[in-house]
């Protein structure tokens, strides 16, 4: 009894104030304060769910993983887009913790915002694999063709396909702050991606990012990469890329070999 | 580029964000320097060019405009050209090379803490050098302007 009124008092708590709205409604845009116990583990996720657990069920946020692999608790955490299940409330050292939705995403309620507007630009950069033949990456599934990569060619892009489109760097680029048709450093870090993988064909890709809003908006402010909690560095890609499309730097991808697997079937 | 659905500008952080630059690091600081210092050296040019052509209403003409820089004001306002200028050149050399991928590594296999390699140190070295750089020149006019 003693014990756990002791532990009680030594409990630290931290002030977690939420922005709150629903669009739909078109309720006031206000913040909600609230004081919630945390350890030197809590991550802002798990404060986020004591809050709907124990205090306010209404409070709308969206995550899957808790891990940092699904990309989907992405918020503003303190001025800064954050993920929240990858934030540590003893890391952030303030005795108020302010989460708001990621800038740049239309607000759907409270913490969750609209990501329509974000995969439409990853969707437009055409993110798989393209060949002249009819061989792609799909045929690699059904086993019946491989295509060989040296770990140098791998490590051209594996680093980009680390994005778990979490938004991020999204929210933090200050182009896409006022230009809504700027493909943003994710869907361009994605456009290198294919690019830079010997195993795609794609002939026109890099046209669909050689326009007045295209990557030539980037200003390497480097926001991007500072945010990503993936070490994707989505700034080093845009870079790579417009290298390649100044002829600055020469494109002299090698494609890859594809070699027919001979399936066990017709051996018999 | 297809037209893209979904263009609410709700949320959308807008001037608002990008006025402080505070956030992000020091790259962020030397895109905001390089546009601030950039559209003051605009201005600047352009206040220059209608300067110097006011040398054909004559020589007092010429004359009289000069003397607006004469004043205190108007030393601290070549000053802040001096600066801005020097800041904008070394700075945007630096973003030249930069803009096509030269001295950002290469990309590689991300580790924890993922420190970036486009953020490297020499990069943002390049940036401390220009704003050093842009101080010390803003000393130099300062000790010429307001000195004997
Ligand atoms: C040695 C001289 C100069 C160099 C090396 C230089 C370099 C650059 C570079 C690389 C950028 C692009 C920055 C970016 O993409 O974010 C830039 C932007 C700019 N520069 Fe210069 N510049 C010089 C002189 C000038 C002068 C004399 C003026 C004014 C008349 C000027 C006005 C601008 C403006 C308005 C911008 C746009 C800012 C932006 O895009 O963020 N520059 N400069
Ligand atoms: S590049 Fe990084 S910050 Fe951007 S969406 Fe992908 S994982 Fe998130
Ligand atoms: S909950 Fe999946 S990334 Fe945070």
């Amino acid at each position: 009894m003693n014990n756990s009124n002791k532990n009680n008092k030594d409990e630290k708590k931290i002030v977690l104030k939420i922005f709150r709205e629903n669009t739909a409604q078109k309720t006031d845009r206000h913040y909600d304060k609230f004081n919630v116990p945390y350890k030197k583990w809590t991550t802002v996720l798990d404060a986020l769910l004591h809050v709907k657990s124990y205090m306010d069920p209404s409070v709308a946020i969206r995550y899957s993983c808790r891990m940092a692999s699904c990309g989907s608790c992405g918020m503003k955490i303190n001025g800064i887009p954050r993920l929240a299940c990858y934030t540590k409330i003893s890391e952030l050292e303030t005795s108020t913790i302010e989460c708001e939705p990621l800038p740049n995403l239309p607000v759907i309620r409270d913490l969750v915002t609209d990501f329509s507007r974000f995969f439409n630009h990853h969707k437009n950069v055409q993110p798989y694999i393209q060949s002249n033949d009819g061989v792609d990456d799909s045929d690699t599934e059904k086993k019946t063709f491989s295509f060989y990569q040296s770990p140098d060619d791998v490590d051209k892009y594996l680093q980009f396909s680390y994005c778990i489109k979490c938004g991020l760097c999204y929210s933090a680029c200050p182009t896409v702050g006022t230009d809504l048709k700027f493909p943003g450093p994710q869907a361009l870090a994605q456009l290198y991606r294919y690019f830079a993988d010997t195993r795609d064909e794609a002939k026109n890709r890099l046209d669909i990012v050689d326009d007045r809003h295209g990557i030539w908006r980037c200003h390497f402010a480097g926001s991007c990469s500072k945010v990503c909690p993936k070490g994707v560095d989505p700034a080093l890609g845009i870079q790579l890329l417009r290298s390649y499309m100044l002829g600055i730097s020469k494109n002299e991808k090698k494609l890859a070999k594809k070699i027919e697997i001979k399936t066990n079937e017709e051996n018999i | 580029m297809k037209e893209l659905e979904h263009d609410s500008r709700n949320n959308l952080e807008g001037l608002k964000g990008w006025l402080n630059p505070s956030r992000y690091g020091w790259e962020r600081i030397s895109y905001w320097f390089q546009r601030i210092t950039g559209v003051f050296l605009l201005i600047y040019f352009i206040g220059h060019v209608y300067e110097t052509s006011t040398i054909v209403n004559g020589q007092n003409a010429w004359e009289s405009f000069l003397e607006l820089t004469q004043t205190v004001w108007g030393h601290l306002f070549l000053i802040m050209v001096i600066g801005a200028s020097t800041f904008h050149s070394a700075n945007g050399i630096r973003l030249i090379f930069t803009h096509v991928g030269i001295g950002l590594g290469t990309p590689g296999r991300p580790d924890y803490p993922y420190n970036p390699s486009s953020l490297n140190y020499r990069q943002k070295s390049g940036i401390w050098i220009a704003l050093i750089l842009s101080a010390a020149a803003m000393y130099y006019g300062f000790t010429v302007l307001f000195g004997e």
